[in-house]
């Protein structure tokens, strides 16, 4: 009996506690309605305003046209600053992408001394303000005639990549059991064998999203390249930010979007294969 | 069987040779990072730092024109302002938007997450550009605050403080919001039904319960918004003018239009010094952050 009472004493207390969250929930929903907007607004406040017609910034855009994308496409600045910067990301992935996964393979599975040094100096460049790297390269740089340089520029946006290939790729060697490449070696494979057959396609998810990390650190960056830019090899981040300062059109707003576009389609697709393989762990 | 974290830890026993690579190979493997660090990152900023004591000559007068000189004194302080409250503001807004992302569930989940992703992925010179398009003075408040009345003429609001302010807290909102979400999301709820069943109130159970559990991550996502704050360049650059100098646009500023290399470069020691006493001092509280992906 008392037992009965128990259980329906607690159920009520339940369901109070149920109305009470729910109107908590409610309360609660307003703000962070808001505070949601005002992280998302400024991100995306540029894609209508991309296909308005003023020459003005302005908004509510009125009318819909493409031609700030055609002046976009069809401007030699543009485009040559779009080809420096996508020639530049492209190297970068590459070169941060192998030489993050060869040194978070000696990071993770290797006899190394001073480990926690190197693992510090490499995280080093997550850490230093963009805008003392930047200095600091242009004073390197200009007397070596990197500056404008597509190799300066591969030099410094891999450096700057190369931390977010050892943190995905170190991620995915932690996960891989190491009894799987000791079989191969013992069933004669030799160590780059067991490498590329065993070990490469078991964290390739890591290197994949240390490589999509690498392209976005570099096609995105803008604090370095707005200093080791020059008037000839010119990135779209620096070329954007001149022409915030001084021509303010609706140009840049088509540019935005691509931009945005890009990084949103590339980083979409690393967060839904992410989420795919922790749903496949769990189960 | 089941992977070892690390081969070769204490752990793990001593681990077969076959299991790790030796010192030849994993030297050779990790030369070209190092190659790449030292070259283009601690020689270039080790360079600098040295031009700001001894070009022309051995001398600690850049430092102490930091000191001497009102306006720089006032930018350092600025900095240090701007900063606080600009995590102020994020941690503010921040932790409820990371406690809904942890207790709900299903499509809203996802929905907080991409207006908490989608942010964080999108260049910062894009989101500046957009906060000039909102702040200008036929931008989108001024049109707003016009057309409710609210004010009779355009106000001043970019290139001001508080423009700097509302921008950079909106650009690093994800860096303070991550981090407390993946420490909330780890604390049972049964931790706050036993407080209620036990006659906790819910704000009681808020006050004792989640939000002491919370600290590791709003420890980590305080500094880290600091940090980015403290260091913070494009931002400020752009939607920012003349009167909100901060240590990153005046070192810019010394580079580009004045060209005094030295003194530069002992703004940027300053800095870095700062940045990196943060680092050290709080390293534990920022470990726990190893494994959250940087965006």
């Amino acid at each position: 009996m008392a037992n009965a009472d128990l259980v329906l004493a607690e159920r009520a207390v339940r369901e109070k506690g149920h109305i009470a969250r729910n109107t908590a929930a409610l309360l609660a929903a307003v703000p962070i309605g808001l505070i949601l907007f005002f992280l998302l607004l400024p991100t995306l406040i540029v894609i209508p305003m991309s296909v308005g017609t003023s020459p003005y910034i302005e908004f509510p855009p009125r009318g819909l046209t493409f031609k700030w994308y055609e002046a976009y496409f069809s401007d030699p600045d543009w485009m040559a600053a779009t080809w420096f910067s996508f020639r530049i990301a492209v190297a970068t992935t590459f070169t941060a992408t192998v030489i993050g996964t060869l040194a978070a393979v000696a990071l993770i599975r290797g006899r190394l001394p001073a480990k926690e040094y190197l693992q510090a100096l490499t995280l080093a460049p997550l850490i230093v303000p963009h805008i003392v790297i930047a200095v600091s390269l242009y004073l390197f740089f200009a007397p070596l005639g990197l500056v404008g340089n597509f190799y300066g520029f591969v030099i410094a946006h891999s450096m700057l990549a190369v931390p977010y290939v050892v943190i995905t790729v170190s991620a995915a060697l932690q996960r891989f059991d190491p009894n799987l490449e000791l079989a191969a070696l013992n069933c004669g494979a030799t160590r780059l064998q067991a490498f590329f057959h065993i070990v490469l396609p078991n964290i390739r998810p890591g290197v994949a999203a240390g490589a999509v990390f690498a392209f976005l650190a570099s096609f995105d960056e803008a604090t370095v390249a707005f200093f080791i830019s020059g008037i000839e090899g010119k990135t779209i981040t620096r070329k954007m930010f001149e022409d915030i300062d001084f021509n303010l059109t609706p140009v840049i707003a088509a540019v935005s979007t691509v931009l945005t576009l890009v990084s949103l389609v590339l980083m979409s697709r690393i967060e839904i294969a992410r989420r795919r393989s922790d749903h496949g762990r769990r189960e | 069987m089941r992977a070892k974290p690390l081969a070769g830890s204490p752990f793990g026993g001593r681990p077969t040779s076959a299991q790790e690579y030796g010192p030849g190979l994993s030297l050779l493997l990790v030369t070209p990072l190092v190659l790449l660090l030292v070259g283009g990152f601690l020689y270039p900023v080790g360079k600098l730092f040295w031009g700001s004591v001894f070009v022309p000559e051995a001398t600690f007068a850049n430092y102490a024109r930091i000191l001497q000189e009102p306006l720089f004194l006032l930018v350092l302080c600025r900095t240090f302002e701007i900063a606080f409250v600009v995590t102020a503001l994020a941690l503010l807004l921040g932790y409820p938007v990371a406690m809904a992302m942890a207790r709900v569930s299903g499509r809203t989940a996802m929905l907080i997450a991409a207006c908490v992703l989608i942010p964080l992925w999108t260049s910062v010179l894009v989101r500046s550009y957009a906060w000039i398009v909102l702040l200008q003075r036929n931008g989108v408040v001024n049109n707003a605050l016009i057309e409710t009345g609210l004010t009779g003429t355009p106000l001043r609001l970019l290139y001001t403080q508080g423009a700097v302010i509302a921008a950079m807290t909106q650009v690093l909102l994800p860096f303070m919001i991550l981090p407390i979400y993946s420490v909330v999301r780890n604390i049972p709820d049964d931790f706050v039904r036993a407080a209620r069943n036990l006659g906790a109130g819910s704000l009681q159970a808020f006050f004792r319960v989640t939000l002491p559990l919370s600290l590791p991550g709003v420890t980590a996502g305080v500094l880290i918004t600091f940090i980015l704050s403290l260091g913070f360049y494009i931002t400020p650059a752009l939607v920012g003018g003349p009167g909100t100098l901060m240590m990153s646009t005046l070192i810019g500023q010394q580079t580009t239009e004045l060209l005094d290399w030295p003194f530069a470069g002992a703004l940027a020691a300053v800095l870095l010094a700062a940045t990196l006493l943060l680092v050290i001092v709080f390293r534990r509280a920022l470990a726990l952050n190893k494994g959250f992906k940087l965006g």
